[in-house]
């Protein structure tokens, strides 16, 4: 019950708001009919109700996890972005295996297969991506390979 | 006979070692994309876009690569549904009430087997229906002006919402969501940016690729971790897979009948291939009725939901190839690859680009042999598929997503927004709220807000020309039935509980 109302309240405010930024739109000199405001307000109206008949009548709670699982969801999603951050400037296979790892050792909860699995996944798919898909992926940081 | 030189076109680029390469490709990727748990057609086929892209495949071949992987992913999805009793995908959730009972009674590779030529008897059929259909829409939809296509958008966001969530609020909240998004960029008419909140990184707009990566690929990580990744060990053995010739023969009607009812379910666009296989499996067990056995394993009941399933695969292209509508959420990601790779939907496909038309009809055709004889004499080396582990397979998935999507923008930003969007994901499958309406929105947004303004502009501001003629009419008219008549069908087309052990 709970989770569909704050849910819908929160898409409510979002919707209110995004009325509120596509009536701010800038409009041209080239003008047609609808212009470019009517239809994101059109969508933001729909929205909004649909909210509020959210707010009025909310499904049964989901289960949700534990906060330890909230925990380490959090880890994931900071696994990731510095992954995404790492990317370039630290070439794919010391990134790649790292992040493969943490994420394995994350489902399975077992160290040493997570260590085998993110090093084999990180060379396996260096490979499979230069070669056989031609990708131009960096293995190493530039600095490391004298570029 | 013009369907006749049309695939006689066909097969003469079909038929060359390159796309026939591609399509075996296709067939194998799909069919292991499909039997593993945990990587469904949709996000199979969204992972690998973005590498189809890179690897500058043309047009065609990159168009008969992915529909082999979809084709693939509809066989293989029975594979884990009848020997782990978990669908591989959404639509094999009905073979596991027969064919789970049917492993366990030791004949699971009869079950294999039979599904097996379900399958093809369904996607064969589907693809002959394609063929002969879908030319005949794409005349009729040359009478399609700007109000018949704002229509039949809205049929489309109203009949997948109404037919994919259990709550009509949650699915138009979806909708919306996709479309709100969609509207982010600059404004095509006008020239003014909108709602990018001054960011120079929104300017182009969202890129789908990477909403759709992130809501199928990037949320399942997050649900494994949840779920610590409960590993499924092989439960029933697979003894010697002969060939049961007498219980194919015995369901030859059965198959006939699943592919016809899964073809026009999956037409019906929104529909798709769950409600393919869920009405075909329905429909056979009331014809059989009480003495049938339904439910306990009989060869009827694995063949109806598979030859369903995949007729319905093959009939969620015509919509998605004449119309521009997809079917399905699988069909909305094949959608994604045609936009990306500036082919345009529609009537004008079939005059314009034959090649293409012709061409993924006539690999398909090839496609559904090879798939025949992946999945019945050669189907013992996807069983071996399904011991990947999660916890090898799901970071493998999500470094495969971040390169495809690296690859394809070279952006930090993108990336961030990926990861965004499988954090929205998990959130919205939680509160069992639908995520293909939102791919669905943010794939149609912009050409449903230009068909709107270019009929106002053609009526002159006049909202009476949405309804101006007889085809508007009846689309708006099964747009409203389609999104109100869910809620009544709800108590009368329940699904039957999944077999426990």
């Amino acid at each position: 019950m709970a989770s569909d109302r704050i849910f819908g309240l929160v898409t409510l405010f979002v919707a209110l708001g995004y009325i509120a930024s596509a009536t701010q739109i800038q409009t041209s000199f080239l003008v047609d009919p609808v212009g470019p405001k009517a239809f994101p307000i059109l969508i933001g109206a729909v929205a909004a109700l649909s909210s509020l008949v959210l707010i009025v009548r909310p499904d049964p709670d989901p289960t949700w996890p534990a906060w330890r699982t909230w925990l380490s969801l959090f880890v994931a999603v900071l696994v990731l972005v510095a992954y995404a951050k790492a990317l370039k400037p630290l070439g794919f296979l010391i990134p790649t295996a790292a992040a493969a790892g943490i994420l394995s050792y994350q489902i399975s909860g077992r160290i040493v297969p997570a260590i085998i699995a993110g090093v084999s996944l990180s060379l396996g798919l260096f490979l499979v991506f230069k070669y056989a898909l031609g990708l131009g992926l960096v293995p190493f940081p530039k600095s490391w390979l004298g570029l | 006979m013009d369907i006749m030189s049309n695939l006689a076109l066909g097969f003469s680029i079909a038929l060359s070692p390159y796309t026939l390469m591609l399509a075996v490709i296709g067939c194998f990727l799909g069919t292991i994309i499909g039997a593993l748990p945990g990587l469904g057609p949709s996000n199979g086929v969204a992972i690998l876009i973005p590498l189809t892209f890179s690897l500058g495949l043309d047009a065609t071949s990159a168009l008969v690569l992915m529909t082999a992987v979809y084709y693939g992913a509809m066989y293989g999805g029975r594979i884990s549904s009848i020997l782990l009793n978990i669908p591989g995908d959404e639509p094999a959730l009905m073979t596991t009430l027969d064919g789970y009972p049917m492993a366990k009674a030791g004949r699971a590779g009869d079950a294999l087997v039979l599904s097996g030529v379900a399958s093809f008897v369904g996607a064969f059929l589907a693809t002959i229906g394609l063929m002969l259909l879908a030319p005949m829409l794409a005349r009729v939809a040359f009478l399609f002006g700007p109000a018949e296509y704002f229509a039949l958008y809205l049929l489309a966001f109203c009949t997948l919402g109404g037919m994919a969530s259990n709550n009509q609020a949650k699915a138009a909240l979806a909708s919306c969501l996709g479309l709100a998004i969609a509207m982010i960029g600059v404004d095509n008419n006008s020239g003014m940016p909108r709602l990018t909140g001054g960011s120079l990184h929104l300017m182009d707009g969202v890129d789908f690729l990477v909403a759709i990566v992130g809501l199928f690929a990037v949320a399942e990580v997050f649900f494994f971790i949840e779920s610590h990744g409960k590993s499924s060990s092989l439960g029933v053995k697979l003894e010697k897979v002969v060939i049961p010739w007498k219980d194919i023969f015995a369901c030859k009607w059965t198959m006939l009948r699943a592919s016809g009812v899964g073809f026009i379910a999956g037409i019906l666009p929104g529909a798709g291939a769950s409600l393919g296989s869920f009405l075909a499996y329905m429909s056979e067990k009331s014809i059989a009725g009480e003495k049938g056995g339904f439910g306990t394993g009989v060869p009827r009941g694995v063949t109806a939901p598979e030859a369903g399933n995949n007729a319905a695969a093959g009939g969620a292209l015509v919509p998605m190839l004449t119309l521009g509508v997809p079917g399905s959420g699988t069909t909305a990601v094949l959608l994604a690859l045609l936009m990306t790779l500036n082919i345009t939907p529609g009537p004008t496909l079939f005059t314009e680009r034959p090649e293409v038309v012709w061409g993924l009809i006539a690999s398909l055709l090839i496609a559904n042999f090879v798939l025949l004889l992946m999945n019945v004499p050669m189907v013992k080396i996807f069983v071996k598929v399904l011991s990947v582990p999660p916890w090898v397979l799901l970071p493998g998935v999500t470094m495969i997503s971040f390169v495809g999507i690296y690859s394809l923008s070279g952006s930090y930003f993108d990336l961030l927004l990926m990861i965004g969007f499988g954090m929205l994901g998990y959130v919205l499958r939680k509160l069992d709220i639908p995520t293909v309406p939102v791919i669905l929105g943010i794939l149609l947004g912009g050409h449903m807000e230009d068909a709107l303004r270019r009929a106002m502009v053609l009526s002159g501001g006049d909202a009476k020309y949405l309804f101006s003629s007889n085809i508007a009419i009846g689309l708006w008219i099964a747009a409203i039935a389609g999104f109100v008549a869910p809620m009544f069908l709800r108590n009368i087309l329940k699904k039957p509980p999944a077999v426990t052990d």
